[in-house]
């Protein structure tokens, strides 16, 4: 067997168009808005990466992530504010959070990964509230309901680098960031990777091949710690306060949702749907106060019926785009457009008309796709349902159409490798149900408890 | 002494109201290999249908309807939702009911507001059952035990001395024998699954009034549940029965207990230094985060749970 190079022409241009894009970034997006947008999403990526060591990688459903990144935070706020008596630089301080992960992964780590499966995802839950009831009963360390808060700046820096401008602070976390999604990449392509994604696959096996299952679940978790830790660290230096939100289910919550709706099958899936998430969250809670509401739809809607993510998506229509077959598909999608966003406008009507029922008991009008409407009225309602549920049964037409459409592309498609058997460019096909889940590895493992 | 037999029977009676959730779900679990996250969020629901019932007619047919309508939303879910998740295995299953529980607690504030509702015990339901070395126990709480009770033999007679328990029992071990014999395995199991959720629901309609009925309850209750399941033993009714029991019992004397670390050591003669914060827990802040303690102490002793017949 030929190991395949492990610089090739095609892995430099990516990561050099990255690296570009995160020095470029600031220089684009330069108001201040814009610019702490860009840091959070930085901060999000390396999280939902480390998440997806788990989740991903080794098949491990964590609950509880937050422990590793809110622990992080709360180690780099702490030792920044002891910098007199222990003078790290600013800039290496990511890596105390990195550390407090990776100790925590070491603890936590044996106590949970001794199985995988639904117990692992019970015990990471268990761990998580765990920690975050811990955090409200030692207030010296958690700094109690107002956290811990810290100042970055430490004095002149090298170079007259202080951290004080956001600016600084962005080119920080583009540094940390790119590091760890180089040395997660990596470590993906590792003997230790490969062996993370046979033991999700099939446990039995990859014990026959001589691994102990048990062990590699317990590394991916450690090192998936340490990054969450440094994400952590990054998030205690960037906001200069720390909560015990940060340990919370909802920061647990909110990685699992990138990472599942960026796509758990794809390296690059959790950064998609990190920075998606992020924007959405920032953009939607805005101008509403039902977001949360919107976003569980989503991920449940996505768990539903896009269970591979964005980046399942993004792998189907790439190699249907390199055949030059897409033009087939886009008329069909062009057709479901339009009962989607009729869905989705009476869905919105619908929540923000009960809310404004909820909320403010005497106003009779409120703005809605600037119409003005009574949210109590008998027509906006009777709108709202008719829209939904006519637009319901086209689109469940146009998704026969598309269907339609993917067999007669899947067909074309294969009968050209057929044609093409021999051509050593040609990707190989796969199954379209295959395609379609993109995490249906764990479908094998089927029925764990009879008996 | 007088107070710790008041706070044991109450124990008992938070233990069973968490064992009319724990059943359900560990009984699903073991019948479907698929973990619920969303349980604790029929228990909600419960709690909030009743207090609309309660609203219009009164108490007594919240406590008849409410569970109903729960496990006619539980069956939905599994016809329409898991069972097509299904095919994409665990991980997607699991995903699934996590956002569940997400959504019913937005719909819920959506509907209801975020505010705690004024559910309340009906009138015929207050006052003292009887009283103890000076400290009453409520008639309420003594109902709260009779349901769950009630419940519980209902539910053993059901499994054991009907031909339905049969199919469900044999469903349980051998899907795919009883399939053969020409029963819809599919549909034994959407009844199942409204079943353990309309039994989350009638806990949530005696235990919304007795605790607190509002959004967050769901998500308060949600991970203890978890935690019986794990260490009563994965799938062990009897094991979610005894986990149960502990874990309310325990949970609610440790709150009525004022003592710190700090005192006990002196009882015993051991000085610790006054100032740290570790001695200075009290037993009642130690409450919350108990059960995570017992679990992780299961596992790392004894991983299969109290009475699971096999590792977890």
């Amino acid at each position: 067997m030929i190991t395949p190079p492990l610089v090739t022409r095609r892995r430099l241009a990516v990561w050099g168009a990255f690296l570009a894009m995160l020095i470029a970034g600031p220089l684009i997006f330069n108001k201040g808005f814009a610019l702490s947008l860009l840091c959070q999403i930085g901060i999000m990526t390396v999280f939902a990466l480390s998440y997806n060591m788990l989740l991903g990688h080794t098949g491990l459903l964590s609950f509880g992530h937050a422990v590793y990144y809110g622990l992080g935070a709360f180690s780099t706020v702490h030792a920044l504010n002891m910098h007199a008596a222990l003078p790290i630089p600013v800039t290496l301080l990511p890596l105390v959070g990195g550390v407090a992960g990776l100790a925590l992964g070491v603890i936590f780590g044996y106590v949970s990964t001794k199985k995988a499966g639904t117990t692992f995802s019970m015990i990471s839950l268990g761990i998580g509230e765990m920690v975050a009831a811990m955090s409200l009963m030692f207030p010296a360390f958690f700094g109690g309901e107002g956290g811990i808060s810290g100042n970055r700046v430490t004095g002149a820096g090298l170079f007259g680098i202080t951290y004080g401008p956001q600016r600084q602070m962005y080119y920080l976390i583009a540094g940390w960031g790119f590091l760890s999604v180089l040395a997660m990449y990596a470590l993906s392509e590792t003997p230790l990777g490969r062996m993370a994604n046979a033991v999700r696959d099939n446990p039995e096996r990859s014990q026959f091949v001589g691994y102990n299952p048990q062990r590699v679940r317990f590394l991916m978790l450690v090192l998936s710690g340490f990054f969450a830790g440094v994400a952590g660290g990054l998030a205690a230096l960037n906001y200069e306060i720390v909560t015990a939100e940060t340990l919370s289910a909802h920061t647990s919550g909110a990685v699992i949702l990138m990472a599942v709706v960026g796509g758990v099958g794809q390296y690059y899936g959790p950064i998609i749907g990190a920075a998606l998430i992020t924007v959405l969250q920032i953009a939607v809670s805005s101008v509403t106060q039902a977001w949360m509401l919107y976003f569980g739809l989503f991920f449940v809607g996505m768990v539903l019926y896009v269970p591979g993510g964005i980046a399942s998506i993004i792998v189907r229509h790439e190699r249907v785009w390199s055949a030059g077959l897409l033009r087939r598909l886009v008329p069909t999608y062009l057709l479901a457009t339009v009962p989607a966003l009729v869905m989705t406008a009476g869905v919105v009507a619908m929540v923000e008309m009960a809310y404004a029922i909820v909320d403010s008991i005497g106003y009779t009008t409120m703005r809605l796709f600037g119409v003005l409407l009574n949210p109590k009225g008998l027509g906006p309602w009777a709108g709202a349902v008719l829209a939904l549920v006519v637009s319901a049964l086209l689109l469940r037409l146009a998704a026969r159409a598309i269907g339609a459409r993917w067999q007669d592309v899947n067909t074309e498609l294969l009968t050209r490798e057929k044609s093409h058997g021999d051509d050593a460019g040609a990707a190989p096909v796969r199954g379209v149900e295959e395609l379609r889940t993109g995490v249906d590895h764990q479908g094998s493992e089927s029925r764990s408890t009879s008996g | 002494m007088q107070s710790a037999l008041i706070s044991l029977l109450n124990g008992v009676t938070y233990g069973l109201l968490l064992f009319m959730l724990s059943s359900g779900l560990t009984l699903i679990f073991s019948m479907m290999g698929i973990l619920n996250f969303a349980h604790a969020a029929f228990y909600m629901l419960g709690a909030y249908f009743a207090y609309q019932i309660s609203t219009y007619v009164g108490f007594w047919p919240g406590l008849v309807f409410a569970p109903l309508l729960v496990g006619v939303v539980g069956g939905l879910v599994e016809r329409y939702g898991i069972r097509k998740v299904h095919r994409y295995g665990h991980i997607a299953e699991l995903l699934f009911t996590f956002g569940l529980t997400f959504l019913f607690e937005e719909i819920v504030k959506l509907i209801w507001g975020k505010a705690t509702v004024d559910y309340r015990i009906p009138f015929s339901l207050e006052g003292s059952l009887f009283t103890l070395f000076n400290t009453s126990f409520p008639v309420y709480k003594g109902f709260m035990m009779l349901v769950s009770v009630g419940m519980l033999v209902a539910l053993y007679a059901l499994l054991t001395y009907t031909r339905i328990g049969l199919i469900v029992r044999a469903a349980l071990s051998r899907p795919e024998m009883v399939e053969a014999l020409g029963h819809n395995v599919p549909r034994v199991f959407t009844w199942t699954f409204a079943g353990g959720a309309a039994m989350a629901g009638l806990a949530g309609v005696i235990g919304g009034n007795a605790f607190v009925t509002e959004p967050g309850m769901a998500a308060a209750l949600g991970p203890i549940v978890f935690v019986i399941v794990v260490v009563g033993g994965l799938g062990s009714v009897v094991g979610a029965f005894a986990a149960s029991l502990l874990i309310g019992i325990l949970q609610t004397v440790m709150v009525s207990i004022d003592y710190s670390v700090l005192d006990i050591a002196r009882e015993i003669g051991v000085k610790l230094p006054p100032e740290a914060a570790l001695t200075r827990l009290s037993i009642t802040q130690l409450a919350p985060i108990m059960p995570y303690m017992l679990m992780v102490l299961m596992l790392i002793f004894r991983p299969r749970g109290l009475m699971g017949a096999r590792e977890t």
